[in-house]
């Protein structure tokens, strides 16, 4: 039976008891979308397998569950959420906590950095920038089949912002942690803005934590904007527990002479999907996607990725790896399309999967789309087991098959870390990721809080 | 009481997917010396090179083989490598994502770990890099590099010898190591064999051709076709085999003409 109509039921009343909080406490430019956005929701409803898009992941087992209503965090929560400290040896980075998708100082949550480079809340934000938030808020995002799109417009009334103004530079990378931490069963709506105007350049690092043993979903959207000759990166570690599921809807606007990049490291989560817009909209541009996950035991994750390319002489590359053990279970579904007028493109596509057990499976779903004539393009999938000759190889220098399997998921994995721009945190996911593989990983290791 | 011995073969018979390839084999390597393994494709050398260091791809139906007085087969390929057995592989295999510093590090630590040593200082691991790389005359950016990945042909296996020279074997199976070489490449890597060869290193040297023995000489030659040696000699043998071919070894041997694939380019 579809478990649909009850859970949107559910949620609308949920709307509509929440809608005086909302109302009275955000900023009246997220309450001007909201009952649009709303209805957006209910036309389309919650995706399905006969969405393209969601075609191999079902969402009913985090969706069809009764969250309890959670609109803004009470002062007590943050006080918790301050005692976690994640820091990074020898990884120089500005460092900022999130809860439940909520800034801690709220009102006060935003701060100018060193070189003009502001960061702290989206409501905070909508104060102090109105015409800037407003030029870019819900511009960037497409795709009208999702219905949890327009779901988190609805509901969402913080999150991160982010913004660096023409020709600013922040050379460290900017930490977000995103921290679910609640004694109730919550569904999380977080609302991101990144603006990085020209000739400007950011980096973002941004992970995902769970710090209580409840059940967390979490339902995030991040609208970026990279403008002329400007740099932006963003980098994700996904290390939830398994009883929360977290899924992402990432939009990235490239002006001309622009480069982004994304990557997404996905190491725990029952239910992970990140959904990737890469949207080349001026000449001479480049972006990338990457993404990594090791499943096991329940998990499944998903990665959705489409890069469209509008104008012409543009490079992109998509490059996508998973390693599924146990009952795991993977998709990947990614979209090249080159518009008419995007002639001399270049754009590469390759998802390569190891499954470690008969009861893993990966699904892959690679589709070019091309309206030009002059251009490179490329795509290719790969679903397979490790590679006997290389296992045998290393076993006959000496090294246990325990760990030669290892060493081979490592350095499968290892291709994807690589492309991570600063050395010092790639030096440290290799770490987290090998620990992953080994097993070891509950928490990563400069966390002061016990997880699980 | 240990073997005088340090590998033993009787009577080897072994098979790939129920297709025998070696038929009956036997041969004794004592310590410090060489023997050349020779004979036309198909003649079962590169399955012997597997039985030796575990390949599973590879079923012993019949015989034995000892190192050092203890049963080999019973061994797995890690164990076979920490006791000292090591094969440079006629076709090395490229890992992507593995650094050659990582994989080396690991390999002999394992090896001192078996022998009840202390895994090595990052400094004194360093150093001994240091000191084999020039042995082999490596260039130092391949070892900063992925394991063989975008190795041209003579780097691979130099990459082979420079591995054997860390991790110092008993007993070192090159499995037609000079194929592919350069005159030059050729002679560093049998200038690399050689340095490391003593007393107690045993060295098989399986090849087509006589080029590799003029820089590596054997102590004793053999013949194999259709998975037997039939014919041991010195290395006047090898010298012999490069002017005459094979033919004369195989009316010799009274084998059937159809029973084996002759190289008759040699």
């Amino acid at each position: 039976m579809d478990y649909r109509p009850e859970v949107i039921s559910k949620l609308s009343a949920m709307f509509n008891a929440g809608h005086g909080t909302f109302l009275k406490d955000s900023p009246e430019l997220f309450n001007r979308h909201r009952e649009k956005a709303f209805n957006d929701f209910l036309r389309l409803g919650i995706p399905d397998r006969k969405n393209e898009a969601y075609k191999y992941t079902n969402l009913e087992k985090f969706l069809n569950y009764q969250y309890q209503d959670y609109f803004f965090p009470l002062p007590s929560d943050f006080r918790e959420a301050e005692r976690f400290h994640c820091e990074v040896e020898d990884l120089n980075v500005w460092n900022m906590v999130l809860l439940n998708g909520f800034f801690p100082h709220g009102e006060d949550g935003l701060v100018m950095l060193p070189g003009g480079i502001w960061v702290g809340s989206m409501k905070a934000a909508v104060r102090q920038f109105p015409s800037l938030v407003e030029k870019h808020y819900n511009r960037y995002v497409e795709d009208g089949t999702d219905g949890l799109i327009p779901l988190n417009t609805a509901l969402a009334s913080d999150g991160l912002f982010l913004y660096a103004p023409k020709n600013t530079v922040y050379t460290k990378p900017i930490q977000i942690v995103n921290l679910l931490h609640s004694d109730k069963d919550i569904f999380v709506q977080d609302r991101n803005l990144i603006i990085v105007e020209e000739g400007a350049q950011l980096s973002l690092l941004s992970c995902d934590h769970s710090i209580s043993p409840r059940r967390f979903l979490t339902n995030t959207i991040t609208e970026v904007y990279v403008g002329r000759n400007a740099r932006f990166d963003i980098i994700r570690v996904q290390n939830q527990h398994d009883n929360s599921g977290k899924i992402t809807h990432t939009f990235i606007h490239q002006e001309r002479d622009s480069y982004a990049s994304s990557n997404n490291i996905s190491l725990h989560g029952g239910l992970v999907r990140n959904a990737t817009w890469h949207y080349l909209g001026g000449e001479n541009s480049e972006t990338h996607s990457y993404g990594l996950f090791l499943a096991d035991k329940d998990q499944h994750i998903a990665n959705f990725v489409k890069v469209d390319h509008v104008a012409p002489n543009c490079n992109s590359t998509q490059l996508f790896k998973g390693v599924l053990d146990d009952n795991s279970s993977g998709a990947f579904n990614g979209r090249i399309m080159v518009h008419k007028d995007a002639q001399k493109t270049n754009a590469y596509q390759s998802n390569n999967n190891i499954i470690l057990s008969d009861t893993a499976r990966m699904d892959t779903k690679p589709q070019l789309e091309i309206y030009a004539d002059d251009v490179k393009c490329s795509h290719g999938a790969t679903v397979g087991q490790l590679d006997e000759n290389a296992l045998f190889y290393l076993r006959s220098r000496g090294i246990d098959v325990h760990e030669a399997r290892l060493m081979l998921m490592f350095g499968f994995a290892h291709e994807v870390i690589k492309k991570i721009s600063i050395e010092a945190l790639r030096d440290r996911i290799d770490d987290l990721v090998q620990k992953r593989l080994r097993g070891e990983l509950s928490r990563c290791a400069s966390c002061a809080v016990q997880c699980n | 009481m240990k073997s005088e011995f340090l590998l033993q073969i009787k009577d080897l018979k072994a098979s790939i997917d129920n297709k025998s390839i070696i038929k009956g084999l036997s041969l004794e390597v004592k310590p410090g010396e060489i023997h050349a393994i020779m004979g036309p494709n198909g003649s079962g050398k590169s399955t012997l090179a597997n039985v030796l260091t575990g390949r599973d791809l590879v079923t012993v139906t019949d015989g034995s083989v000892t190192f050092e007085g203890r049963n080999l087969l019973d061994m797995s390929p890690e164990e076979r490598a920490r006791e000292g057995i090591f094969l440079s592989f006629q076709y090395p295999i490229e890992i992507p994502g593995v650094s050659m510093v990582n994989f080396m590090k690991t390999a002999i630590n394992e090896q001192r770990k078996h022998r009840g040593l202390e895994p090595l200082s990052a400094s004194e691991f360093l150093s001994q890099m240091r000191e084999k790389k020039e042995l082999v005359e490596i260039d130092s950016a391949l070892t900063n590099r992925s394991v063989n990945e975008g190795f041209s042909g003579g780097e691979k296996k130099k990459n082979e010898i420079f591995q054997m020279a860390m991790l110092e074997p008993r007993l070192a199976l090159l499995d037609e190591t000079d194929s592919g070489l350069d005159i030059d490449a050729l002679r560093i890597v049998a200038n690399g064999v050689n340095k490391i060869r003593s007393a107690d290193t045993s060295v098989i040297v399986i090849t087509h051709y006589q080029r590799l023995l003029d820089y590596i000489i054997p102590d004793f030659v053999h013949v194999m076709f259709d998975g037997r040696i039939v014919k041991s000699a010195g290395p006047e043998l090898a010298l012999e085999l490069e002017k005459r071919g094979y033919d004369w070894i195989r009316k010799e041997a009274d084998i059937a003409e159809e029973s084996w694939i002759t190289d008759r380019k040699l």
